[in-house]
């Protein structure tokens, strides 16, 4: 099954006024998820094949390892717009690559520290291992994250900028 | 006499392409000779298949479209054998290759001619119940694509003629005969499907609403005639009760179809499934004997079934159906288990036809000189399920006896293993090379993207608006040329593909359908036919990601699929052409496991001259089957497990490591390291090897349940069978009771062990033959005993051992009261009940080793939920793993019996002999590359890569090792200099996905 705890820790509070702010436009937030190609893709493929309804906030960019991501893709993505992002990979011990779970764990552990440090709301970053053979574990990652991006609202970090 | 490197095959299934694929790719040509006008056979009409309710079209289209386009096989279509000589090694087979008075060669498959033909025909791949006419192609997906003119319809009209551009039709094409020469002969028939009109009792033929299952499966197609929607024929209302009956034309004494056909109980419920999917209004019922879910995750399909789709069983037969003639209901009568007569209303029944022989099985008989059994399948050898009794002549699928899609995919390998170990001699002495055009060098040119987007009949475009995307993506930069396919997958949009990209100078390609890890590679390989780069291509998954999982939701769905479309022309834009690597291969085969299967798959591999390793932990050779004397036809294993060892021992091709273990590997497809550790000597031995072959087998599960180990009265079914072997002690008893599913079918176990009921049913007679006043009660849940075991099944109740059904929220207790063991549980009907046991046998499940986990991380392949391990695709890649290279067989694939695991060792060894007979292999071209000029030799890639392939060449700058890589991209994840990129994995290009929606490149 999926490591809940990593995608479950992030309890967001947001103040009830916030909410309804957001809800007032016809904003559907946007999900950017990197999934690796030989677990959570197929995964995703799964959930497809077996018919698993999800939210259609996500689109999906297949990378071959979750290793692959540089964490300076979650801050792009943050700083073009996209309201959150997923990284999923193989559940340890299973990365088709051996290690290259481990080390995206680690790269996230010190990116979490860092958004913190320089005051970007962490729970728009999201992480979870999805195997091959779990694509209602799949769906459930999904339908969280994008209940949880919409309590957040519209994703203004980098707005000045652009 | 000299031997022939050629194989005749007949019968273009998914059974006859799958042996065509692994004999061509070991080296032989192959002559595949269908009776229709297309390959394919039953799967394709398939809606879907069991258990994973994959699109039978979309797994099989690869699948088609790689035999209709491999260079060493020949298709030979519309065909018949008209005489055969010749033995095993040389025949000479005469075959009738009947006119299709369109020429095949000039026929470009475009459907202009049957458009305009003015002749109403009857379209038999829609079983009867669309008109078609008499200009046809069998179905629009068919391989070859090739119409022909059926001239017992044809009125000669000459409009065909008239309006084919191609100037294809011929009205005076004669039949043809034509002589083939080859080694080996495979027999790949498949079967009939069981015609109910003569069993009036059913009203088949009669009532319009009584359909047979495979009408039914054509109904539920997108392609059927019904495009999908569930209506009954009568009146095209919504059916909203529909009752299934089981064994039309199985199990059934009185119709002289006394075996099981296998695969009914399990299409019936996806059929029920898939109907209440497509129609939530529609409620099914299945009217059954017994559930026969025996293979892998078959259970958890049925527990679905009824928890999540409330698909309803009775264990009732229906002996007969009445209609009300004004509404064209069905009245249904029947005892349900508790023994009340119930009557109720249908709007639709279907029949679960049974699996005949096919018509041609006497024909083909004859003329090839092998023996029919007696039910009028192929007749086969004990222990070689694909051997007839002729030599030179093999059999697979549904022909040898009643099977299901991944058996036959099974057996069709294992029948290749056989035909390899006749022929290897004559390897690559009649095939030729696979020859792309030369490569159009795009470099430098602007990008011209091609889209194609797929309908994959409705399951894309029922919910996607396909038209929206194809109108945006039309809109975006660089896009030259957007088409959409009913199925961009399909032998003809093959062909449209490759000419759209000739004619509009296409240098990306972008293809929205299903997903990549099925398909990329059958697309890419239609972009090198078309002299483009494989991997200027990009795929989006807008099916399994997209159109399934929103289907509540068309509109979110649409935008969903605008932005992956989006997303990958962006990236696509950023594509480069890459080189594939070469490889070596390494002839040797390494084989972890010397039971049956381990042992099997050695002889097979080394009889062709392959050096082989085989392993096995225990002292001695043998596995599992050490511990079973007969199997249920009678054959004895013991003397068969003797001398395949004594085979195996003194094969001199053959190292055999005892008391070892795998220690660690290295390497990759073709050429891997391993360490083999042996646990007494503590000697390593370090060999090379090019592929893998996992058969590590399951162990029995140990009970701890009704007083096992503890009272010496309850035995398991092994033990039983030692002491009836070994001794005449049952004379001495009264009553055996056995309890089947122990360790099966429960949580901690939730599949079903597949051998249990065969093994209860084989000790049962064998009681009953040495003391037939000894009382046999087998306590069950579903007798499962497939294909031709229902045979013994009616042998036991002949003789008198008493079944009785338990339900598993009854369960059986057994209970000691004063020195007598006592069974105690509820009936079905209600009734408590209450037996004494001189013996109580345990029909105990089987379970993964405890070691597996091990093996499973040193791989790097995976097992699934109940910890056996996990093909690389459930129906069509049975014994393959994901990773190229490492096969499967035997029990460590799932519960199966010996025979089985021969099939599969075989099966193992063919789709190995695939690697192993090339010198040289191409792998992918996604790896690392290092920029030189930014590198600053900080060493952190060296140290992060899980292959070791980085190493500091002279200058003090990372180098890859090709191929050692496998392109994971830690390093490229980890560069601080950004020095070091995986091919088609660039920063760029993932960087483009991100920014599609938003922002741009500039500047990074």
């Amino acid at each position: 099954m999926v490591d809940t705890k990593k995608t479950e820790e992030v309890q967001v509070i947001i103040p009830a006024n916030e909410i309804d702010k957001v809800s007032d436009e016809k904003w559907e937030p946007k999900i950017i998820a990197f999934l690796c190609n030989w677990c959570s893709y197929a995964g995703a493929d799964l959930a497809g094949v077996s018919r698993i309804q999800y939210p259609p906030n996500v689109r999906v960019v297949r990378v071959p390892c979750s290793g692959r991501i540089n964490p300076l893709f979650i801050l792009k993505s943050l700083q073009v717009g996209w309201d959150a992002v997923l990284v999923s990979g193989c559940h340890p011990g299973d990365c088709h690559y051996i290690s290259g779970n481990y080390y995206a764990r680690r790269k996230f552990s010190v990116l979490d520290d860092l958004l913190e440090f320089i005051g970007i709301d962490k729970g728009r970053i999201n992480f979870s291992w999805v195997s091959a053979a779990e694509g209602e574990a799949f769906a459930k990652v999904i339908r969280k994250i994008t209940k949880k991006t919409r309590q957040l609202g519209p994703n203004t970090i980098f707005k000045e900028d652009q | 006499m000299e031997k022939i490197g050629a194989v005749l095959i007949i019968g273009g299934g998914i059974a006859g392409i799958q042996s065509a694929l692994d004999l061509a790719e070991s080296g032989f040509k192959v002559h595949l000779v269908e009776k229709t006008t297309g390959i394919g056979g039953v799967m394709a009409q398939l809606d879907k298949t069991f258990p994973t309710n994959d699109c039978s079209m979309c797994i099989l289209s690869p699948k088609l479209v790689e035999a209709g386009r491999h260079p060493n096989i020949e298709l030979t279509i519309n065909a018949k054998i008209l005489k055969v000589d010749g033995e095993a090694g040389n025949f000479n087979v005469n075959i009738l290759k009947k006119a299709l008075f369109i020429n095949s060669e000039k026929c470009t498959g475009c459907g202009v001619c049957a458009q305009e033909c003015p002749v109403e025909s009857i379209d038999l791949y829609n079983e009867k119940m669309v008109i078609n006419k008499a200009t046809y192609v069998k179905y629009p997906q068919s391989v070859p694509l090739v119409f022909s003119i059926d001239r017992d319809k044809c009125i000669g009209c000459g409009i065909c003629e008239s309006v084919c551009k191609a100037h294809a039709v011929e009205y005076f094409q004669k039949d043809e005969k034509a002589n083939l020469n080859v080694g080996a002969v495979i027999l790949a028939p498949g079967f009939d499907e069981f015609d109910p009109t003569p069993l009036q009792v059913y009203g088949y033929g009669k009532y319009p609403n009584v359909v047979s299952s495979i009408e039914f499966e054509r109904i539920l197609c997108a392609s059927g005639p019904y495009s999908g929607m569930v209506l009954r024929p009568s009146d095209g209302d919504i059916p909203e009760k529909i009752a299934f009956l089981q064994c039309v034309g199985s199990r059934d004494i009185h119709h002289a179809k006394q075996y099981c056909s296998s695969v009914c109980c399990m299409y019936t419920t996806k059929e029920a499934v898939i109907a209440k999917e497509h129609q939530h209004q529609v409620n099914p019922t299945i009217f059954t004997m017994d559930i026969r879910a025996y293979g892998k995750d078959f259970d958890k399909y049925i527990i679905r079934a009824q928890e999540e789709y409330g698909i309803k069983y009775v264990r009732s037969r229906i002996a007969s159906i009445d209609e009300d003639p004004k509404t064209h209901n069905l009245i249904l009568t029947y005892e349900s288990e508790d023994g009340k007569i119930i009557t109720e209303d249908y709007n639709l029944v279907v029949l679960s036809v049974g699996l005949n022989p096919p018509n041609d099985a006497i024909d083909l008989s004859n003329k090839f000189g092998f023996e029919l059994n007696k039910f009028g399948f192929c007749k086969t050898l004990p222990f070689s399920l694909e051997e007839t009794t002729k030599s030179g002549i093999y059999v697979c699928g549904a022909f040898a006896e009643p099977k299901d899609i991944p058996d036959s995919v099974i057996q069709a390998s294992a029948v290749s293993a056989n035909v390899n170990s006749l022929l290897f001699p004559v390897r690559n002495t009649l095939i030729t090379e696979k020859e792309y055009p030369e490569e159009i060098d795009v470099s430098g040119d602007p990008p011209r993207i091609g889209v194609f987007i797929c309908h994959c009949g409705i399951n894309i475009a029922g919910v996607v608006d396909v038209k929206k995307v194809e109108e945006y993506a039309a809109k975006l930069p660089n896009v030259v040329y957007v088409d959409r396919n009913l199925y961009t997958c399909s032998a003809d949009t093959q062909t449209q593909l490759k000419e759209k990209i000739i004619e509009q100078k296409l240098n990306r390609v972008v293809i929205a359908s299903c997903t990549p890890r099925t398909h990329e590679p059958l697309f890419q390989n239609t972009l090198r036919e078309a002299g483009l780069n494989p991997y200027l291509f990009q795929m989006t998954n807008i099916r399994d990601q997209c159109s399934w999982v929103h289907i509540q939701d068309p509109e979110a769905a649409t935008d969903k699929a605008i932005d992956l479309v989006h997303m990958a022309i962006t990236r696509v834009r950023n594509h480069k052409s890459l080189k594939e690597l070469s490889l070596n291969i390494t002839p040797q085969a390494l084989i972890i496991g010397g039971g049956v299967a381990g042992l099997t798959a050695a002889l097979n591999l080394s009889q062709q001259g392959f050096k082989t390793y085989l392993i096995e932990k225990e002292p001695e050779l043998g596995g599992f089957s050490k511990n079973i004397h007969t199997t249920l036809e009678g054959e004895n294993i013991q003397s068969y497990l003797k001398s395949l060892i004594s085979s195996v021992e003194k094969e001199k091709n053959i190292q055999i490591f005892t008391n070892s273990e795998l220690e660690n590997i290295s390497g990759y497809l073709g050429n891997f390291k391993s360490n083999i550790l042996n646990t007494k000597s503590k000697e390593e031995t370090e060999i090379e090897h090019g592929i893998i072959i996992v058969a590590t087998g399951a162990k029995e599960y140990s009970p701890e349940e009704f007083y096992y180990k503890k009272d010496e009265r309850v035995l398991t079914q092994i033990e039983l069978e030692n002491i009836l072997e070994t001794s005449e002690e049952i004379k001495k008893k009264k009553a055996v009771i056995m309890i089947q599913c122990v360790g099966s079918r429960n949580d901690k176990h939730p599949y079903c062990s597949r051998v249990c009921c065969s093994e209860a049913i084989k000790n049962a007679i064998k009681i009953k033959k040495q003391s037939s006043s000894t009382e046999v009660i087998i306590l069950y849940r579903d007798i499962r005993t497939y294909g031709f075991k229902e045979e013994y099944y009616r042998e036991a109740r002949k003789k008198g051992v008493i079944f009785i059904r338990f339900d598993e929220n009854t369960p059986i207790e057994v209970i000691k009261e004063n020195e007598s063991l006592n069974i105690v549980f509820k009936k079905p009907d209600g009734n408590l009940l209450k037996a004494a046991a001189d013996l109580i046998i345990l029909s105990t499940g089987m379970e993964a080793p405890r070691n597996i986990d091990s093996i499973s991380q040193m791989l790097k392949v995976p097992l699934n939920a109940d910890r056996f391990f996990l093909e690389a695709h459930v129906k069509l890649r049975p014994v393959d793993f994901a990773t190229e290279g490492i096969f499967l067989c035997g029990t460590a694939r799932g519960p199966a019996n010996i025979e089985e695991s021969v099939s599969q060792a075989k099966a193992a060894s063919a789709r190995a002999v695939t690697i192993l007979s090339k010198e040289i292999m191409t792998a992918g071209a996604v790896t690392s590359f290092v920029d030189e000029n930014a590198c600053t030799g900080c060493n952190i890639c060296i140290r992060v890569c899980p292959y070791n392939a980085i190493e500091k060449d002279e200058m003090g700058v990372a180098n890859v090792i090709e191929a050692l890589c496998k392109g994971c991209g830690v390093c490229a994840a980890s560069c601080p200099e950004k020095a070091i990129l995986v091919r088609n994995f660039t920063k760029d290009q993932i960087l483009s996905e991100i920014y599609a929606l938003g922002g741009n490149l500039d500047g990074f």
